[in-house]
């Protein structure tokens, strides 16, 4: 009975998505309704994760296994079981405290929607696959959780679907990461077939007995797929449209599924990567590329929710970032701390939009005295997110700074010198981000503005605390975030020093200063205008959208209208003409039965004389 | 009695037949005008039958089969045409047209309106 919790690991994803099918089927036979069942499946999910977790801290440095063989059909076995190490129970929990919270926060924030029972269940199943991918033991099990997400984030951020940009964003966001999906299967392929399992436990035993060649290949595909589902350069731009979405969603895709997952994935399967230098090279530019890029386009919006999207693009790619350098632990640290304040601040924002009724920061201004407890939390969010000690967002982002500087060498010095810049960015932007909103006078037009529900506000305060209790154990030694988390051979420890702190602090107090006195002298002035013209490039993120619209998109469309008009003027036109020909044929032939039977009878006996004349012609000859 | 004699009256009546069938409006005219050519084949089958003293008299057979067939046809045919006057109050051929395919989309009605205007007449 020891360890009775991982034996029943598949219950984690198992009970969410019960709780799907339960509440998208029989919500109308509970009482208390649809949203009863989707918190008991994340509740429920939640109590096992930490149960799990537990018993992972019981027998450190073990990864637990049990699968099923299914298909046997003759080629590579596909099984389906659970794989729990440290790394899944961590991430397993934190998944079901976002989900948890946002199932409660949605209860009050989706209030009156006539489709909250199918929302409801669509965060479940949203949950149950997120966690699917979190503790599946096979490749194709991890892809199957993969899938059933790209769905659900589609489903849910076209959860408005009478408005077209909510529809545009769901089909832009489904494609965008499909595009990345493709290479993944891929590279779950080539991986599977050099192996020849696709469990993940074989993949990463030995990749180095692939070859240099099967396990770049495969590393590069994989690395595809992240780069969608975690929104990096060049496939981020999903991300920033997918706020079309009810507010609490983008709380959860930002921080416990979706993008994670990408970054999940390749701690999962990090042994890969360390064998294919090459792929986490390429990481390592992407994740440079996107770091600042997305902070500085999160500098010049002016939609609230647009600003939290591009930073999470961008400390996504700090995550990346950190992978790159080897800072597996310090990656996944950050991966856990973001959740917390990430989802934090997307559910403060929820409740700052519900009360002001716009996404638009310049409506918004002075909320701190309307909205006192979404502001404090709201605070605690932005200072961890700014990494502002001794807020959890400092460690974990000095963290991964530490590792790229302890790794050196170009890529190393690279993800520094950008991870140093963009703290910057991130506190002026996150600074300008509270100033907007709750400091300066209110320049909205509504007369009362209200703080949300004890429902609401209640998630913020729990997510506040995590965003400040997980960054505090980390000051003791002995017991971090890195006892739970199993490091894999060749990554590098998760160190933290107080110099470093001091200087990433230090960088991200100049961030916030800047943009505090910019903000001082004209409360009513975006403080990003003072860029001049260079701000249209950050508001515009680099035009990336406009390109993509001009290369890609609009070829597409061009093609697809000539292949309509093919279709039309040729195939559709055979096809029809066939018919009008037979007609026109059959009202010519009709003309000769007009019903006079005795018009008949002198075809018939017209003839048999033919026939007679014939006959007796050609006897004669 | 020579055989073309025969065959001369035997065309004749045929003749008369075709032209009855062909040109007669009355129902019953046309239906004598087939007997006439019927029996006109009677005519040559008997004829031939002498012609050429057949042991087993096909010919005679074949006649008399026809002329059974025959009133059995002016039974069944003038049953017919007495039906046809009750309903019509004519027996003129050429104004019992109902069995024309009209073109549907001429006529300036879809199919279904046709079939009811053929049922309710």
């Amino acid at each position: 009975m020891t360890q009775w919790a991982i034996h029943s690991a598949w219950l984690i994803p198992a009970l969410p998505a019960a709780a799907a099918v339960i509440g998208l089927l029989l919500w109308r036979l509970i009482p208390g309704g649809p949203a009863v069942p989707a918190i008991a499946g994340s509740a429920a999910s939640l109590v096992m994760a930490v149960l799990v977790l537990a018993e992972v801290e019981r027998s450190p440095g073990q990864v637990h296994q049990s699968s099923v063989f299914w298909t046997p059909t003759g080629g590579i076995p596909l099984a389906i079981g659970t794989r729990i190490d440290g790394l899944a129970a961590v991430i397993a929990v934190m998944v079901g405290v976002v989900a948890l919270l946002v199932q409660i926060y949605s209860t009050a924030y989706m209030a009156g929607d006539r489709r909250y029972s199918v929302y409801a269940a669509e965060v479940s199943l949203f949950t149950a696959a997120m966690l699917l991918v979190v503790v599946a033991s096979d490749l194709f099990e991890l892809l199957i959780g993969w899938e059933v997400m790209g769905l659900c984030s589609y489903l849910l951020i076209g959860h408005y679907w009478q408005s077209e940009g909510a529809r545009a964003a769901a089909v832009k966001a489904f494609i965008t990461t499909r595009i990345g999906d493709t290479g993944f299967l891929f590279g779950i392929f080539v991986l599977g077939v050099g192996t020849h399992s696709f469990e993940i436990g074989r993949v990463v035993a030995d990749p180095a007995a692939l070859g240099h060649s099967t396990i770049t290949a495969g590393a590069l595909l994989l690395l595809a797929g992240v780069v969608g589902k975690s929104a990096q350069f060049p496939l981020h731009v999903w991300l920033p449209d997918a706020m079309a979405g009810p507010t609490p969603i983008s709380a959860l895709i930002h921080a416990a599924t979706m993008v994670a997952a990408g970054i999940y994935a390749v701690a999962r399967v990090y042994p890969v990567f360390l064998a294919a230098p090459v792929a986490l090279t390429v990481l390592g530019i992407v994740a440079c590329i996107t770091m600042l890029g997305a902070a500085l386009a999160a500098l010049a919006d002016d939609d609230l929710k647009r600003v939290l999207a591009w930073s999470t693009v961008s400390q996504l790619a700090y995550m990346a970032g950190g992978l790159a350098v080897g800072g597996w632990t310090a990656g996944i640290y950050h991966l856990l701390t973001h959740a917390a304040f990430k989802a934090l601040l997307f559910l403060a924002a929820g409740s700052v939009l519900r009360s002001v009724g716009t996404n638009l920061m310049s409506e918004m201004g002075g909320l701190r005295t309307r909205l006192p407890v979404t502001f404090v939390t709201a605070l605690v969010g932005a200072a961890a997110l700014a990494g502002l000690p001794p807020f959890a967002g400092a460690f974990s982002k000095d963290g991964i700074l530490a590792a790229a500087h302890a790794r050196g060498g170009a890529l190393g010095n690279a993800v520094y010198v950008v991870g140093l810049v963009t703290v910057f960015v991130t506190a002026a932007y996150v600074t300008r981000l509270v100033a907007r909103t709750f400091f300066g006078s209110y320049r909205g037009a509504l007369p009362h503005v209200h703080e949300s529900p004890l429902v609401m506000t209640v998630p913020l305060v729990v997510l506040a605390f995590f965003a400040i209790a997980l960054g505090l154990p980390l000051l003791a030694h002995s017991y971090g975030i890195s006892r739970w988390l199993d490091a894999p051979a060749g990554s590098r420890p998760l160190e933290v020093s107080v110099g470093s702190v001091l200087l990433t602090g230090a960088i991200a107090l100049c961030g916030v200063a800047g943009v505090a006195l910019l903000h001082r002298r004209r409360p009513a002035e975006d403080p990003v205008l003072v860029l001049g013209r260079y701000a249209r490039p950050l508001a515009k993120a680099f035009w990336v959208d406009e390109f993509y619209d001009r290369t890609l998109v609009r070829p597409t469309r061009a093609l697809a209208r000539s292949v309509l008009n093919i279709d039309r003027r040729g195939v559709d036109a055979t096809v029809v003409g066939t018919g009008t020909a037979t007609t026109l044929l059959g009202s010519a032939l009709r003309r000769a039965q007009n019903g006079n039977v005795q018009a008949y009878a002198s075809g018939l006996v017209v003839g048999v004389l033919a026939i007679v004349v014939a006959v007796s012609l050609a006897v004669a000859r | 009695m020579h055989l073309s004699l025969a065959l001369a009256v035997s065309a004749l009546l045929f003749g008369i037949g075709v032209y009855g069938l062909l040109a007669r409006r009355n129902a019953i005219a046309v239906l004598m005008a087939v007997e006439l050519m019927l029996n006109a084949a009677n005519l040559d089958l008997v004829a031939f039958d002498a012609w050429w003293r057949d042991q087993l008299h096909a010919g005679q057979s074949f006649a008399l089969f026809v002329v059974v067939i025959a009133a059995a046809e002016v039974g069944v045919g003038l049953a017919i045409v007495l039906a046809v006057f009750r309903l019509r109050e004519t027996v003129a051929v050429d104004s019992l047209t109902e069995l024309a395919d009209r073109d549907p989309v001429r006529a300036g009605g879809d199919v279904d309106a046709a079939d009811e205007v053929a049922v309710g007449q």
